[in-house]
């Protein structure tokens, strides 16, 4: 089946003032058909340059992304996005917003409208399909980013902090939904978060990456993911695993934050 | 002077309807809407509101000061009026032997624009004639004269007297009152004065109130315009010179926005268009239009192709720069989220950078439209046969004062209409401004 394979990624690019940034050293990862993996790291550790690279929007400078046995040359459908705030189209109902993948291929508007009405009762928005975007609260909007990028049926969904810029309630509501579209249509997932709850809850493998260069800096195996499917994930935060995992991410984290500061300080 | 004044009213008028009507709205009428209820106001720029009473009652004091600061004929309280009608001063003459003899000068002061008015059966009114007196006793005879509102003349006294200035006769007294050359006399009728040489000088008092020639009553402006709707003015009828201006103005922004706005995409959206049209654009952006007319009329000479081409060259710059703006203010989520949902790059073009940025693009329109409109004008000054721009330069010529009025007023009026319709075509194409 749909196999993701990141090859020994690096990235480098020279700056205008002759200076150069090495934001991927050496990334490899490689994801079976249905995981859901979870990338985490302090600001700066290249984590949305790789899920850029992986969308096919950045050429990496060596290495390569092979989705199914074909090279990563540029964006696809087969390789969707969800991103954080903005990416709706205003000027589109509900409705045209998440057929526009299948209208963009042709697909007949009889079939494209049951994938919409499909969609749209998943997410829960089937009352709003003929409202505008800008009418709909911050997580109805990514409802509908949600549901845009399932109707493409896409082999792996990307996510750029997709849950980033709603409230606390919200957040934990979208992210059972997540969980509940990952089990249901068995997608491959990729999702980058600058939460550590966020990540522990919703990846069956985690990534912490560490910056200059940005690079892999330890991975996790995580049951959660699997234990929230259906479940209150505040219980899932109860068990005893949760706590001991979270602290030993933190203290990571914090930890490269620090090294980060020190280093910054000793250069000027 | 008079211009302290009409602004001193205008300020006490401000003041005045503010406490009015802030006294009668908190008496009478209680609001209790959201921002009714703030209590920090001042600072808050989304409390303020336009109050609609201020904009009428703003509407009406421009016309109150209208009335009383012009010779109108309105029911209205009017600044103090110019004198006209009939007096008399004398003079007395003296002789270099001492004799002395007095005359007596009548002086009928007239309306300025009598020939411009027209009397029951619709003629225009004639100037009247020097009022007869009889020549009086003694060596200096009396005089009459007549003299236009605003006008001011030197009174040639010893004009028929037996002894004339050759004679070394001097006026030295004037309504009985010594005086030298000079002196002045204030009178309430208007300024008697000796001049340096001894001649006498009147002025009538003018008071505060403009001639017509400088601001016509707002009925005469409101009859002008009813005449030139009725009969038109240089052969041509009020609508066609407005719709002269208007089709100008229309055709330049048409193809100034059909080339402008695919040139202003084309910049957003490939190196080399932003590098070879980037001198051209930034060069001739700040080039104001008005500076091209006598470029425009060597090339393409007076008639309408001059005119049209140079709003073309008006709007274009401005639609082109519209058109980049808008391509690169969307977002690059959008275009990245369409790529991956399969779209190509000419259906990113149609239905992500199109519809994205037709805000800019409104907002380019409007100033466009109103950088048109203004250089339409400004064009009909220099050479057209019809237009409202050519209307209000011909009458200034003959000193129409009127009519150049009529002509501004309509010209800010349809300015004012055209932006209308461009927010009206906006709010219903472009629901989502404002609000994303």
């Amino acid at each position: 089946m749909s196999e993701l394979l990141i090859e020994n990624l690096s990235m480098r690019f020279e700056l205008p003032n002759g200076g150069a940034v090495q934001a991927l050293k050496n990334v490899s990862l490689e994801l079976k058909s249905g995981e859901l993996l979870s990338v985490l790291g302090p600001s700066g550790c290249g984590k949305t340059t790789l899920l850029n690279i992986v969308a096919g929007f950045l050429a990496p400078t060596e290495g390569q992304v092979v989705l199914n046995g074909a090279p990563v040359t540029g964006p696809a459908p087969e390789r969707g996005m969800v991103f954080q705030q903005g990416a709706l189209f205003e000027w589109m109902s509900v409705r045209k917003n998440v057929s526009f993948g299948p209208d963009m291929k042709g697909v007949p508007k009889v079939e494209s409208a049951r994938t919409v009405d499909r969609l749209l009762d998943i997410v829960g928005l089937q009352d709003f399909k003929e409202k505008m975007v800008y009418e709909l609260s911050g997580g109805m909007q990514q409802r509908v980013a949600l549901a845009r990028c399932l109707a493409n049926e896409p082999d792996v969904i990307l996510m750029d902090e997709p849950l980033g810029a709603l409230d606390a309630l919200t957040r934990e509501k979208m992210q059972s939904l997540v969980l509940d579209l990952w089990k249901e249509t068995g997608k491959t997932i990729i999702l980058i978060t600058h939460s550590v709850e966020e990540a522990l809850l919703l990846g069956e493998r985690l990534v912490v990456m560490a910056p200059r260069p940005g690079r892999i800096h330890k991975e996790y195996r995580l049951p959660f993911a699997d234990l929230g499917v259906g479940n209150d994930l505040r219980e899932v935060k109860k068990h005893p695993d949760y706590a001991t995992t979270r602290e030993q991410i933190l203290s990571m984290i914090w930890e490269m934050e620090e090294e980060i500061m020190g280093r910054t300080e000793d250069e000027s | 002077m008079t211009g302290f004044l009409v602004l001193a009213v205008y300020i006490a008028l401000f003041a005045a309807s503010l406490l009015i009507v802030n006294w009668v709205t908190r008496s009478f009428f209680n609001k209790s809407d959201y921002t009714a209820l703030k209590t920090v106001t001042f600072g808050d720029e989304s409390a303020v509101r336009a109050n609609r009473v201020a904009s009428v009652l703003s509407v009406l004091a421009i016309l109150a000061l209208w009335i009383a600061f012009t010779n109108s004929t309105l029911p209205f309280p009017q600044a103090k009026g110019p004198y006209d009608g009939q007096f008399s001063f004398t003079y007395t003459s003296t002789l270099e032997d001492g004799r002395r003899d007095d005359a007596e000068v009548v002086v009928l002061v007239h309306k300025e624009d009598l020939q411009l008015s027209r009397d029951e059966e619709g003629k225009p009114l004639r100037l009247p004639s020097k009022p007869e007196v009889e020549a009086g006793d003694g060596f200096a005879r009396n005089d009459s004269l007549i003299i236009p509102r605003y006008g001011s003349k030197i009174i040639s006294v010893f004009g028929n007297d037996e002894f004339k200035r050759g004679d070394g006769a001097k006026v030295t007294h004037l309504n009985g009152q010594a005086v030298d050359p000079g002196d002045r006399l204030e009178l309430e009728q208007g300024v008697l004065s000796l001049t340096p040489k001894g001649g006498v000088f009147f002025e009538p008092a003018t008071g505060f109130r403009m001639a017509r020639l400088y601001l016509p009553a707002p009925e005469v402006t409101t009859n002008r315009f009813l005449e030139l709707n009725a009969d038109g003015y240089r052969n041509f009828t009020l609508l066609e010179h407005t719709w002269a201006s208007l089709q100008r103005v229309l055709f330049g922004f048409f193809f100034g926005a059909l080339l402008g706005i695919p040139l202003g995409y084309a910049m957003g959206l490939t190196n080399w268009a932003r590098g070879w049209f980037d001198p051209i654009v930034e060069f001739m952006r700040p080039v104001p239009p008005l500076a091209l007319i006598p470029l425009m009329i060597i090339w393409f000479g007076i008639g309408e192709e001059s005119k049209v081409i140079l709003l073309f060259l008006a709007a274009l710059w401005i639609m082109a720069i519209a058109a980049r703006a808008g391509v690169s203010g969307v977002a690059i989520a959008k275009v990245h989220a369409a790529y991956s949902l399969g779209a190509s790059k000419s259906q990113i073009l149609r239905k992500v950078i199109i519809p994205n940025s037709l805000p800019e693009i409104f907002t380019g329109a409007r100033v466009a439209m109103g950088v048109c409109w203004g250089t339409v004008v400004a064009a009909e000054l220099v050479a057209a046969e019809k237009g409202l721009g050519m209307m209000i330069m011909v009458a200034s010529k003959f000193q129409l004062t009127d009519i150049v009025i009529v002509g501004i007023i309509l010209i800010g009026i349809i300015g004012f209409l055209i932006d209308v319709v461009i927010r009206s075509l906006e709010m219903w194409l472009v629901p989502w401004k404002g609000k994303v």
